[in-house]
């Protein structure tokens, strides 16, 4: 056998495959740990994620707007990306139209808590959870019988759909929008601007001269003020909901749920005769996506700004998530989180291009796609299959060294 | 809700069927762009939109080389000689972009066997960088010096607003239908449409190339045992896609007359959803869907009112989906007659 196989992948690395390499590593060199050095490192790496727009590092601080803002975004980003990870990596159901379930959770709770009613945050949240499953069991129930392509473009009309009907409806505030609506309840003494900040105590951020930091006195975050001045707290709520999403998710993918949707994704067919109710799992992975994607909408309407309009729910976001989804390796929810956040970050970060930067950031998804079709991060079974794969090639040309070399 | 709007008078009723032919024709030429390419790659062509935009652009450059920058009012009589340097000029322009984009965006995934999602990914990417690159024309003249010499094509400082044909394209009455007078505009744009889709159909179902074109949409390896260069029939679906673009962005431009780095998008999904709605990879497909879409709209917006006639759009693709689960005519490209 000295001609190589047409299936064999091609072995020129690209430049980004070192990466997911990295990353394996570090997961495997995680794992071989004990248990109380893994808690050791996990305690470690939430305390740097909850303070880092305190510690404002420079290099990756943008400059140009508010750094604890665009932490928020990049979180609530990671949180979406999270939740069609579910829906397109894990069922493998194409969802353009994400966007609608978020602008549906959103404008829940605009309605309850500032347009019609004025209810506590904390009370909408759940309502805008279980308003959005329905939504997405409904849009569900009769689509997902259409298979692959057409329901990515039965869920862009969906979420272009939701969009318009918002715009057009005066009932929800039509195209000028919702606004004060309800913040999380602050914790502490309440701030009566401009003589008290309130909260329980004040957290200096820290600045940098070059590489030595010094304390920002001028500019702090007031432990837990949910205000219009400062995003931090925002960010805080955010990230302790998406790590208990993450936990979940964790849970249901490790289930019989995440099984059935992993052998759906495969092959339906092939599911459906193993006895997999693929609808019901497909219906299942709709709605809890739905319920993230409402979730993580709700969260974005009470934020710092408190405020929606429906220029915050164009069919374009649908194609970013997807792309935050895809990029960041569909499938993994440590690349749904990665993914998130690069597709929030870059185009704030290199806000200094100005004009450039849409430009830029276009041509760096083609780039990212092309280097690495897999994503950043692809999956464990993803690489696996292929190793199988490789070695069953190797097999078929009776070449049993490279196949045993190889695995 | 006013039915009287649009069943009140035969003649509202005309006019407002005949308004959604003209755009319901200029949907189906570039649905063509992604019918093929779906036909072809099964991979939705995102960035289609910017290659038809690419082609607005050209009409518009075309009379503004041609005619200058002042303005003025021509019938379609007067405006056929510039009108057809600008047809081949969008022609070429958007299969120019076309081929780069299966070039730059899809032939490094599909030489690699990606997965098709991708591939979608890729095509959101470039048509973002297109969209841009269009906004920012003023700026990348202004790198080579050439933003002066330029200034009418580029329009420093204002790329991203809209930019007009100089000559606006006046409609002539032709005849009636009952007291609904037909103009030369929509009759040529109808006809236009449907002249090139019939000729697209025959190129498809009677030529070599279109032999080509049908055996990889069937099964690629086949098709390269038999002796068909997979790459050059993909090649081949991007440029008829481009022309087909380049062809609507003429009429389109006829009119509306007006254009813009995002004027592609919207009209880009709605030709994708006329697609879908005819059967994706059907070229007579793409045809039906794009007129059945063009009249359901512009009869919703006559009923509903202007703001909803998208929604009415997408409610019919998803109840057409619904009833007929592979679009209206349903077959692929591969299974179309031989």
């Amino acid at each position: 056998m000295t001609t190589p196989s047409l299936m064999v992948p091609p072995t020129r690395r690209s430049p980004l495959q070192g990466l997911g390499l990295w990353w394996d590593d570090r997961v495997d060199r995680y794992n071989a740990q004990p248990i109380f050095l893994k808690a050791i490192w996990v305690f470690l790496a939430l305390v740097l994620v909850y303070a880092l727009p305190l510690l404002r590092p420079p290099g990756i601080t943008t400059n140009q707007i508010d750094f604890g803002g665009v932490m928020f975004d990049c979180a609530s980003f990671a949180l979406v990306a999270l939740g069609l990870n579910i829906v397109i990596g894990y069922a493998g159901l194409l969802d353009l139209g994400y966007v609608g379930f978020y602008a549906t959770g959103a404008y829940v709770t605009g309605v309850l808590t500032s347009y019609h009613w004025h209810w506590p945050y904390f009370f909408s949240l759940p309502v805008a959870i279980v308003v959005t499953m329905i939504t997405g069991v409904i849009l569900g129930a009769p689509t997902l019988r259409v298979r692959g392509d057409y329901l990515a473009i039965v869920t862009l009309g969906f979420g272009e759909i939701i969009q318009k009907v918002v715009n057009n409806t005066g009932w929800l505030g039509a195209s000028g929008g919702i606004k004060d609506i309800a913040h999380p309840p602050t914790i502490g003494t309440r701030p009566t601007p401009p003589f008290h900040q309130g909260g329980a105590f004040a957290i200096p951020h820290l600045q940098w001269d070059g590489l030595i930091p010094s304390l920002d006195h001028e500019h702090v975050t007031h432990f837990l003020v949910f205000g219009a001045l400062d995003a931090i707290p925002y960010y805080w709520l955010i990230v302790t909901i998406l790590i208990l999403v993450f936990l979940g998710d964790r849970l249901i993918k490790a289930s019989r749920v995440g099984r059935a949707w992993e052998a759906t994704r495969e092959d339906e067919d092939a599911a459906e005769l193993m006895g997999v109710n693929t609808f019901k799992y497909k219906l299942l992975a709709f709605a809890l996506g739905a319920a993230i994607g409402g979730l993580s909408g709700s969260l974005y309407a009470s934020g710092q700004g408190g405020y929606i309009n429906p220029q915050a729910f164009l069919l374009i976001y649908s194609m970013l998530y997807v792309a935050a989804v895809i990029v960041g390796g569909s499938g993994n929810r440590w690349g749904a989180i990665l993914g998130g956040v690069i597709v929030a970050y870059l185009p704030d970060r290199f806000r200094s291009l100005g004009d450039y930067r849409y430009f830029i950031f276009g041509l760096a998804l083609m780039v990212l796609s092309i280097w690495r079709p897999q994503g950043l991060l692809p999956p464990r079974r993803a690489r696996r299959a292929r190793a199988a794969a490789v070695e069953i090639d190797a097999l078929e040309d009776g070449d049993e060294e490279t196949a045993v070399a190889d695995v | 809700m006013d039915l009287g709007a649009l069943f009140g008078s035969f003649d509202n009723f005309l006019s407002f069927t005949i308004g959604g032919l003209v755009f319901g024709a200029i949907y189906a030429l570039i649905a063509l762009g992604y019918t093929m390419v779906y036909g072809v790659l099964q991979l939705i062509n995102f960035a289609h939109s910017e290659v038809f935009m690419f082609g607005t652009f050209a009409v518009a450059w075309v009379f503004v080389a041609l005619h200058g920058t002042s303005s003025a009012q021509w019938s379609l009589g007067r405006s056929v000689p510039i009108l057809l340097v600008a047809l081949v000029a969008a022609m070429c322009t958007s299969a120019l972009v076309a081929l780069l984009l299966e070039r730059v965006a899809y032939r490094p995934l599909i030489k690699k066997n990606a997965p098709k999602l991708i591939a979608l990914i890729s095509a959101i990417g470039a048509s973002f960088a297109l969209s841009e690159a269009m906004g920012l024309r003023d700026k990348f003249a202004k790198f080579f010096g050439l933003d002066h010499k330029l200034a009418n094509y580029v329009s420093p400082g204002k790329a991203r607003d809209v930019y007009s044909n100089p000559v606006s394209i006046q409609p002539h009455h032709l005849f009636n239908i009952g007291h609904y007078s037909v103009t030369d505009v929509d009759l040529t744009i109808i006809v236009a449409a449907i002249v090139m889709m019939v000729a697209l159909d025959q190129l498809v179902l009677r030529t070599r190339l279109g032999r080509g074109i049908r055996a990889v949409a069937q099964d690629p390896e086949a098709a390269a045992l038999m002796g068909v260069n997979g790459t050059r029939v993909v090649q081949l679906t991007f440029l008829i896609g481009g022309l087909m673009a380049g062809a609507a962005a003429t009429l389109y431009m006829v009119k509306i007359g007006t254009t813009k780095q995002d004027a592609g998008f919207i009209l880009g999904v709605k030709a994708f959803t006329a697609a879908v709605m005819g059967g994706i990879g059907n070229l007579r497909g793409a045809l039906l869907g794009g007129l059945v879409l063009g009249v359901m709209e512009s009869w919703g917006a006559a009923v509903f009112g202007d703001q909803w006639r998208d929604v009415v759009a997408f409610v019919l693709l998803v109840l057409i989906l619904l009833v007929r689960p592979s679009g209206l005519l349903g077959e692929a490209l591969g299974k179309a007659r031989a």
